[in-house]
């Protein structure tokens, strides 16, 4: 009773927020290029999925294009930090550096230097999406037990095996954990980088969209194209989520 | 079987956790390492098992063989198991390690989680198993390289007691049936008299030697009670009454 309870709590909620919205948009007689109603941005989005589809496939290809290239770049210079200290001091602060720039600052320079838009768009993204693999990822790899550490050491384990059987594995949770807060990220870097590309005049993603309705005072399509991108934010953090969960079934 | 002579061990911080031990270990016997914490009874394990070395003084093994991997079997405080392997990957782990295939291996795996009355569970997950079994399969995963020398080192302080007596009682007929050298590091009296054949006395900062008691007690259901045995805790704590600092 109560599990159903709490799964129909966050539907009910949306369900009385979008009609009240509504409501108020109609009591209040608010044009739509102020504030569209939930029915107004229906209609955009069944007038407009012809180009509003394609900007989200497009959106989503950079996304999914990052967040491959983030997970194999942050899970490799984890395993390497983790290897070498170094390495770990050499490279550490300038991740950090790279993680705390923000990227709409740099995403112009990048759009300059790489020729190839898509490439561009998903260098950005990277940049977004690749730290909290990084971080937890290394952090799951100094977690390793040192009592397993030692009976792989009297068993006269190479650091291969160590590093396979024992250290990648142990931090399989929280690598899970940096890939799902990951995956919301590759997104935003996604748009965001979409934006600064769009104001210069590539036309890509819903960003784009974004951009254009908003030049054309076309709010309804506007929120359809925000809709879409918080509905994709959702299904990627639950997708990655479940994904989580399947990996880990079994332990603890 | 091997020998201590004056073994020290000194920490990089310059705590000195061990001063000038010596001791020889034979064949067969079940050694209780005996003192409170911080009497560097873990670190002497650790120094037995190679996984540190002394800072002075030497650990010299019979006829001068150095232990290969899989020669000394490990027990930790906690069970330690890899929580994404069930009870048989588990066990079957030291041999992996050196190479040996699954299915060559299926009987001395097999046999290791036998000894501990553990066959029905190769399957389990170690989240599926209580406290006690999943010590029970530490123990199986330290047994199956028969190794020449088992290090325990406070195998049984977290679990409850009633667990802790059931283990003991078997861990003891094991080494009665296997006739394996034990070294069994504990902070418990009783636990040190009820199952050891010898046992060494610790004293703290810096760990030294004590006194190097050998219980005789008989064998049975009433070792518990068998006046050896109460003699053998008043004889311990009157030890630890004249070494331990006020």
């Amino acid at each position: 009773m109560n599990r159903t309870l709490e799964r129909l709590a966050p539907v009910a909620f949306g369900v009385i927020a979008l009609a009240l919205w509504q409501g108020l948009v109609w009591a209040t007689g608010t044009p739509s290029y102020v504030l569209p109603g939930p029915v107004d941005i229906v209609t955009a989005y069944l007038g407009d999925y012809a180009t509003l589809n394609p900007a989200l496939l497009s959106t989503l290809a950079v996304t999914f294009t990052a967040l491959l290239c983030a997970t194999a770049l942050g899970l490799f210079l984890a395993v390497a930090m983790a290897a070498s200290n170094l390495f770990r001091a050499a490279i550490q602060p300038w991740a950090v550096i790279l993680q705390v720039t923000p990227v709409v600052a740099i995403a112009p320079l990048i759009i300059i230097w790489v020729n190839q838009p898509f490439i561009a768009l998903v260098v950005c993204a990277i940049i977004v999406a690749f730290f909290p693999i990084l971080s937890n990822t290394a952090a799951g790899l100094a977690a390793t037990p040192p009592e397993l550490l030692d009976l792989f050491a009297l068993n006269g384990a190479s650091r291969w095996q160590t590093l396979f059987w024992l250290r990648l594995p142990s931090a399989l949770p929280n690598f899970l954990t940096g890939l799902r807060i990951s995956g919301t990220l590759a997104l935003v870097g996604a748009v965001v980088a979409e934006f600064v590309a769009g104001s210069g005049g590539f036309a890509s993603g819903l960003a784009y969209r974004i951009i254009e309705a908003s030049y054309r005072l076309e709010i309804p399509k506007m929120f359809a194209a925000l809709v879409m991108l918080g509905v994709t934010g959702i299904l990627i953090y639950a997708a990655l989520g479940w994904f989580e969960r399947f990996m880990l079934r079994g332990r603890q | 079987m091997l020998a201590l002579n004056g073994v020290s061990k000194r920490f990089d911080g310059g705590t000195l956790a061990l001063e000038n031990v010596s001791a020889s270990i034979g064949q067969g016997e079940f050694v209780a390492l005996l003192g409170p914490s911080g009497c560097g009874k873990s670190t002497l394990l650790r120094l037995l098992a190679g996984l540190e070395a002394p800072s002075a003084g030497s650990i010299v093994w019979d006829e001068g063989k150095q232990p290969g991997p899989g020669d000394i079997g490990f027990v930790f405080q906690d069970a330690t198991l890899l929580p994404w392997a069930n009870a048989a990957a588990n066990v079957y782990l030291p041999l992996r390690l050196r190479g040996k295939s699954r299915a060559a291996t299926a009987p001395q795996v097999a046999a290791a989680l036998a000894q501990v009355g553990l066959s029905d569970f190769a399957t389990a997950k170690p989240s599926a198993l209580s406290g006690g079994m999943k010590m029970r399969v530490s123990i199986a995963r330290a047994l199956v390289s028969e190794p020449l020398l088992l290090l325990m080192d406070e195998p049984f302080a977290a679990l409850d007691e009633f667990t802790r007596h059931k283990l003991q009682e078997d861990l003891l007929a094991l080494w009665r049936r296997t006739g394996k050298t034990i070294v069994f590091v504990t902070h418990s009296i009783y636990e040190a008299a009820y199952l050891a054949n010898r046992i060494l006395v610790m004293s703290p900062r810096p760990g030294r030697i004590a006194a190097d008691l050998r219980p005789a007690i008989p064998q049975g259901p009433a070792r518990r009670e068998a006046p050896e045995y109460i003699e053998m805790i008043h004889k311990i704590t009157e030890t630890f009454r004249e070494v331990m600092p006020a």
